[in-house]
């Protein structure tokens, strides 16, 4: 609590104090009441009165400091005195809990984005480290990093291995290796011992501030709820003070030439609750609140969502289209199946794998890690890579050919089609065909689990767009249950494709489309929402899109859909709530139903009570 | 040129005044004044003495809301 609300919090109690003391003294039926309870009245309201005088001599005649005064001094006029000081009483009771709720939520969002990184430790000619501001880190230097502190800046190992926990940015704690030459990122957090970095960026352009600012400005990109209200709130305080105006004299006006009583006081009384009702602030803050809380929980999940409006749009999604390489598949070749083996699996896959042992090709690469038992150079007599096709070689003693069709019909072996028109790699043995290994790209253990749970939260449709074969990309589609499946596509077909799904869908559904962020960048610029996946440490795909997953988990995208519901959820609530009970409110104040009591509750208690379901918006634990 | 100030005010309302405020201010192309993080980020137009519009700024806003304040 800083000096301001203690302050207050004291004048507060006094004046409570004061008010119970004169109620037991019977105060008002005393003559001298106006005086006496004008010492709580200015104890509780002093700073408001001036900060009304002040507004009034700039101009600024519809602050709320204004309109309390005024429902105040109408009050004390009207001889209602301990209602008056109620009234302010009451106004800064729910200001000091306003103030509280938005610090604390300030503070809690400002802790889920802890990754900001307070200090490095800088090693000198000396070898010695010295604690510093990350700022003052150049590229080049070397800094240490310790056992359970976060990485401050970019930068590759070069010195010791340990293991990261990439929690803060990615939202999952998925223990990752790192070794000498391994580039890491800022934010991380060093659980096992001690590294030597040689920092490559600048603390402000490092992962973990870039990421930061992202966050924070955030909210900068405004939703149409937000506008709505902001443009709700520039004509409510008018009119309903109009409307005060209008309680306070047209009804006595009435009576006056129908010559009945005038009844003056109980309509400007009236009108008084008016004013205390008009103040837009509930909805003002509690708005951009639940937004901001969405954001802070959203990038808590490890996903950072660029700005308000795009969560708006996010919650509306009813098309989801994504790229297969990479995105529902791992985007890496893996050896899946054998076929036709003539010798044991294990056989097949130990001549490939020695045979490949020196190729750069991803597939021959593949077939090595398949193996994973160590390569015995001593076995190797001879390697020739051809280019394209394959590789021949003197391997185990034995001459071995492995590659694609066309290389082993050039060494006249016969080899029939399969099926499958995957890749495929040849095995030849001594110039005989001995079978063959199916290399493919593995589904991500998720993709199936997204695609169900986006089906189950009313998904109209799925749509897969991939370069990859049309029959590749069917065989994908139907083990993941897509709706719609499009292969064989260029990048600029592409866009085209998707260009004409929005144009045949509803206008007011929402498509998102999901890639990587390297290559899919135009097409994530040109859906509704783009959305970029496996962003960690990529510059590229967090530029390009609206929404950014920092890991690779396709059911990510299920999770930020989720958060984006509840986060609207919670505003539409807000926005019933506030107006409606305002609206209750002012009705009940025009019929004289309502007291000043009722106003107060419309005014500050809405707010805290709105501010306080806004805050729900920050937590998402249970959506992830 | 964009630059963020970090600013002090109490309540939501009242920055959205400061915005329309700031926004108002002359040499300013663009002004966000985000409530939650309280901060300010101001576009400025070409050629402007950024310190100069940032006083005009902190002027103007003063006359909207009089318990504010932008750390320059």
């Amino acid at each position: 609590m800083n000096k301001k609300a203690r302050l207050i919090l004291i004048r507060i109690i006094i004046c409570v104090i004061i008010l119970i003391t004169y109620h037991f003294l019977n105060i008002d039926e005393n003559a001298y009441a106006l005086y006496l309870y004008l010492l709580p009245y200015l104890l509780i309201a002093y700073d408001i009165l001036i900060k009304a005088i002040k507004g009034i001599i700039k101009g600024q005649i519809f602050d709320e400091n204004f309109l309390m005064f005024i429902a105040s001094i109408g009050a004390f006029f009207l001889g209602e005195y301990h209602e008056s000081v109620a009234v302010m009483l009451f106004y800064q009771v729910g200001e000091m809990f306003q103030s509280y709720a938005i610090r604390k939520s300030r503070k809690n969002i400002s802790e889920l984005m802890d990754i900001r990184p307070d200090y490095a430790y800088l090693l000198d000619e000396n070898n010695e480290a010295n604690k510093v501001d990350p700022y003052e880190v150049n590229v080049g230097d070397i800094i240490l990093v310790k056992v359970g502190d976060k990485i401050p800046l970019d930068g590759i190992i070069i010195e010791g291995e340990s293991i990261l926990n990439t929690a803060a940015l990615t939202g999952e704690s998925k223990p990752l290796n790192v070794k000498i030459n391994d580039e890491v990122i800022s934010g991380c957090i060093n659980m096992y011992s001690t590294l030597k970095i040689k920092v490559t960026k600048a603390f402000e352009e490092s992962t973990a501030s870039r990421i930061l600012d992202l966050v924070e400005n955030a909210s900068s990109n405004k939703s149409h709820s937000e506008e709505f209200i902001s443009k709700f709130a520039r004509f409510y305080t008018p009119i309903v003070c109009l409307g005060a105006v209008l309680l306070a004299f047209l009804p006595p006006l009435i009576n006056l030439i129908l010559n009945n009583d005038l009844n003056f006081n109980t309509w400007l009384y009236r009108a008084f609750t008016f004013l205390v009702i008009s103040c837009p602030c509930a909805l003002v803050i509690s708005i951009p609140l639940s937004f901001f809380g969405g954001i802070g929980g959203a990038s808590n999940a490890g996903i950072l969502v660029k700005g308000s409006n795009y969560l708006e749009t996010l919650s509306k999604t009813k098309y989801v289209a994504f790229d297969k390489t990479g995105t529902m598949t791992k985007g890496i070749f893996e050896v899946s199946c054998y076929h036709e083996c003539k010798i044991s699996e294990e056989e097949l896959l130990e001549y490939a794998a020695y045979a490949e042992c020196l190729s750069n090709h991803p597939i021959g690469q593949s077939i090595v890690k398949k193996y994973g038992k160590k390569i015995d150079k001593e076995r190797v007599e001879s390697i020739k890579e051809i280019s394209g096709m394959g590789v021949v070689g003197k391997v185990l003693g034995k001459e071995v050919i492995a590659g694609n069709k066309k290389l082993l019909t050039d060494y006249d072996i016969k080899v029939e089609d399969c099926f499958d028109e995957s890749t495929i790699v040849y095995v030849a043995i001594d110039s005989k065909y001995v079978g063959h290994l199916h290399i493919a790209d593995t589904i991500k253990p998720t993709s199936k689990k997204a695609i169900k749970a986006l089906k189950e939260m009313g998904i109209i449709k799925t749509i897969m767009l991939t370069g990859d074969k049309n029959k590749t990309a069917n065989n994908v589609a139907k083990e993941l249950n897509i709706d719609e499946v499009y292969g064989e596509l260029l990048p600029n077909q592409k866009i085209s494709k998707l260009e004409k799904i929005i144009q045949d869908k509803n206008q007011n559904d929402v498509l998102a489309f999901i890639g990587d962020g390297i290559n899919d960048a135009p097409v994530i610029a040109r859906a509704d929402v783009g959305i970029s996946m496996g962003a960690l440490g990529s510059d590229a795909a967090i530029e390009a899109a609206d929404v950014v997953l920092m890991d690779d988990d396709p059911y990510k995208i299920v999770t930020a859909i989720k958060i984006a519901k509840k986060c609207l959820k919670i505003v539409y609530e807000n926005i019933y709530f506030a107006i409606g009970i305002k609206i209750i409110c002012l009705i009940l104040g025009a019929l004289g139903y309502a007291s000043m009591w009722l106003a107060i509750f419309a005014d500050t208690g809405v707010m805290v009570i709105a501010v306080l379901n806004a805050i729900r918006a920050l937590y998402v634990r249970n959506l992830k | 040129m964009k630059k963020t100030y970090k600013i002090d005010v109490d309540c939501a309302n009242c920055a959205n005044k400061m915005q329309e405020a700031a926004k108002k201010t002359e040499g300013v192309k663009d002004a966000v004044v985000n409530f939650m993080t309280l901060k300010m980020i101001v576009e400025f137009e070409e050629g402007t003495d950024e310190k100069e519009v940032m006083k005009n700024i902190l002027k103007n806003c003063k006359k909207v809301e009089d318990d504010c304040e932008i750390y320059l």
